[in-house]
């Protein structure tokens, strides 16, 4: 089984090449109920990510943002209580963490973890050469994966030595985000879920990061950025915006939708119940 | 000469073992030397062998190699023999000066005295006992102290063979003196090897020990090695133990450092039986520096114990100790690190860490500080660690797409870089990355420890026990 039902590729007779059509659908979570410890943390939500589309999730703390972006990737202190979620067809709760990251979901995390003694340069070749043996593809060539880090690192405004040290040690917050990003440009993942990837950033590395990911976006992937704030949605524009309350969406809507719970808080959500 | 030593009363039967042999034996002692173990024998016979009982032997049990029967020689068993010809060193591109023992003698060509550029003096211990009694009465004997020491005693009274080492005032060694202990019987042997190194002021070494066996057959070292380190010289001191689980290793190594001089010592312990490494530092002088690391990697049954003890005999010096292991199976460790900050010896820094992984339930680590400190003025700390791999960190690597098994690897290599990035000698520090990926994925089989080189067409007959042969 491969990973993109077959109804949605076309294949252009002059040149050979496959387009995707627009709005595949991507990610589809049904009804997903989750709980850790026996309290339910999510209790029914309902997503449909397509290609192309930039979904953003807002909500207070503790409504259970981080827990769905950490279900989807893999995390394994939670029990999945109902419900499921489908990535390109394959039921995503069955696979192995490595295996979800093989597929193309990438998990930018909240709090990024240091590994003293493995450099970041070493962590990306192996990783990427995990995820071409998972295809049947052969490793990277060096040159290929020298461009591709040279590329990424120009993009993210990112110190050439940084690369060569050992991932996340003794980085600063801003640091640590911006190579949440780099990462992502290197492993160029298929779903990007960003969880607050704005928290702790100032604002030059909020634009740098922000730029970072619109440079990512194509008709091919899609984004999910988790935020607490309208601020990273100026540089990242959304597609869709989904309000998270108490484990469940209750709202949803364009990007118009941000402003105006910037505007009137999360009471106003409260309120309308 | 050769005899059995049996399993009832090993204490008693070498100490009958000596008297029988001290004239036929001995016989070309200088007085200060027959002396020397005349008294150490008086000790070993009061003392005994540790056990349990003693406080620095509680976790390393000694009772089953000594209820084991072993020969022991008085006089090399194979004289002449080519040892280069029976392996090749596996640490490539490594230009050294390289001597090789042969169950514990200096033998065929190396079998003597070797002057290297300088007049530095590398060779057999038996030969310098003879040709340098100067330095013998200066030297020997002076560090180790066998008092209250029953190992030390022994080999004290039993020494014949080991490695000298005497680096003259002002020279600086060019290249590292590698010296290969290798154990090659078909019967259970014990030995006990005496080394001594002599560090001129001035003068700078890098000294590799490697303790290999080729035969796995019981073996039993007890060994001793002091090392004088002059004022303002440098000396770096790497030992590789890449034993079988067959082998008990006691080492005992005893160095004392004047003003100015700086000293690393980098202990790897990879495949041991039951490894127990001594290591006494006297900062007998004033700004010196000791760094000791240690990395040991056991599994099955194996066993390692590292005692260290650093003597802050005289103010503003520094020490820094730091040991790391991976223990997987049922394999038992001990770490003991004793800081001794003597009532004089201000602005002392002293350091030590002990950092240890279990990969299962079963496996133990004993991780002891010992601080004791009688100056006020004096900067020191300690710490301890016990855990498994990081969960958070196998999460991250495992969600950018790396297999379980990868990231494991990639984690227990990262914590014993630590370690190896601490060796100084390029060549040495890829092959032991390179061992030590092996040893951490379970594929150090036989033919990667074994230094006979019968990939390159030589053939020699040598038994593979199949059960250590992972698949």
């Amino acid at each position: 089984m491969t990973g993109k039902p077959a109804r949605l590729v076309q294949r252009s007779k002059n040149k050979g090449i496959q387009i995707i059509l627009k709005y595949a659908r991507m990610l589809s979570i049904k009804d997903l109920k989750v709980s850790i410890n026996g309290k339910e943390i999510l209790k029914g939500i309902n997503l449909e990510v397509r290609t192309g589309e930039v979904h953003a999730i807002m909500g207070p703390n503790g409504t259970g943002k981080s827990t769905l972006a950490s279900v989807i990737a893999g995390r394994d202190v939670f029990d999945v209580t109902g419900g499921g979620v489908l990535f390109e067809g394959k039921d995503l709760l069955e696979l192995p963490v490595e295996q979800r990251a093989c597929e193309g979901i990438f998990l930018g995390f909240q709090y990024p973890v240091e590994i003293p003694g493995v450099s970041i340069i070493n962590f990306m070749r192996t990783a990427i050469n995990e995820q071409r043996k998972y295809k049947g593809l052969d490793p990277i060539p060096a040159p290929e994966f020298l461009a591709r880090m040279d590329a990424a690192k120009k993009m993210l405004e990112m110190q050439t030595s940084l690369t060569n040290r050992s991932v996340n040690e003794g980085f600063s917050g801003g640091e640590k985000k911006k190579n949440e990003i780099f990462q992502m440009a290197m492993l160029e993942p298929r779903l990007a879920i960003l969880d607050e990837t704005d928290s702790g950033l100032d604002i030059d590395a909020l634009r740098i990061v922000a730029n970072g990911v619109n440079k990512l976006r194509n008709q091919n992937n899609a984004f999910v950025v988790i935020t607490h704030y309208q601020r990273l949605l100026d540089y990242i524009v959304p597609d869709f915006v989904h309000v998270l309350f108490d484990g469940k969406i209750v709202k949803s809507g364009g990007k118009e939708l941000a402003l105006e719970l910037e505007e009137k808080g999360y009471d106003w959500i409260r309120k309308n119940l | 000469m050769e005899t059995i030593l049996t399993e009832y009363s090993f204490k008693d039967k070498l100490v009958e073992l000596f008297y029988e042999n001290k004239k036929s034996n001995f016989k070309a002692d200088i007085p200060y030397l027959s002396k020397l173990r005349q008294e150490a024998m008086h000790e070993f016979e009061r003392i005994g062998f540790p056990s349990n009982k003693h406080e620095k032997w509680r976790s390393t049990n000694l009772s089953k190699p000594l209820t084991l029967e072993y020969v022991q020689h008085f006089e090399p068993f194979e004289k002449n023999v080519d040892v280069g010809k029976m392996f090749s060193c596996e640490v490539h591109q490594l230009e050294s000066y390289l001597f090789t023992q042969l169950n514990g003698w200096f033998v065929h060509e190396n079998g003597g005295l070797n002057h290297l550029p300088g007049g530095v003096i590398v060779g057999s211990l038996a030969s310098a006992f003879v040709k340098y009694p100067d330095i013998i009465e200066k030297h020997y004997g002076k560090y180790a102290s066998f008092k209250n020491n029953g190992l030390i005693a022994l080999n004290t009274a039993f020494a014949q063979d080991g490695l000298f080492v005497y680096v003259p005032d002002n020279v600086v060694v060019d290249k590292p003196v590698q010296i290969i202990n290798l154990i090659n019987l078909t019967e259970n042997l014990f030995i006990q090897p005496r080394n001594l190194v002599i560090l001129g002021k001035n003068s700078k070494l890098q000294l590799l020990y490697c303790d290999h066996s080729l035969l796995h057959k019981h073996s039993l070292i007890n060994s001793v090695t002091e090392v004088y380190i002059d004022e303002n010289a440098v000396f770096e001191n790497y030992k590789l133990q890449n034993k079988d689980n067959d082998s008990t290793l006691i080492t005992n190594a005893w160095i004392t450092q004047k003003s100015n001089s700086s000293m690393v010592t980098n202990m790897l312990t990879l495949n041991p039986g039951i490894v127990r490494n001594n290591i006494a530092v006297t900062l007998d002088g004033q700004n010196c520096s000791a760094d000791l690391y240690g990395l040991y990697l056991v599994d099955k049954e194996q066993h390692v114990d590292n005692h260290i003890v650093v003597d802050h005999a005289q103010p503003n010096n520094y020490s820094n100790q730091l040991f790391k292991g991976i223990l997987d199976d049922q394999a038992t460790g001990v770490f003991n690190g004793h800081i001794l900050v003597r009532k004089d010896a201000q602005k002392t820094n002293a350091f030590q860490k002990n950092q240890n992984i279990l990969l299962t339930d079963k496996a133990t680590i004993d991780s002891n500080p010992q601080l004791e400190i009688y100056a006020d003025d004096v900067k020191c700390s300690h710490g301890s660690t016990v855990g498994q791999l990081d969960a958070e960190a196998m999460f991250y690597m495992r969600s950018r797409g790396i297999a379980e098994d990868v990231a494991r690897m990639a984690l227990m290599n990262a914590f014993a870089a630590a370690i190896i990035d601490k060796i100084n000698i390029e060549p040495l520090r890829t092959r032991i990355n390179e061992l030590v990926s092996k040893r951490l994925r379970g594929e150090l089989s036989i033919c990667d420890q074994c230094i006979l080189d019968c990939r390159e067409g030589r053939k020699y007959s040598f038994d593979i026990d199949m059960n250590r042969l992972k698949t």
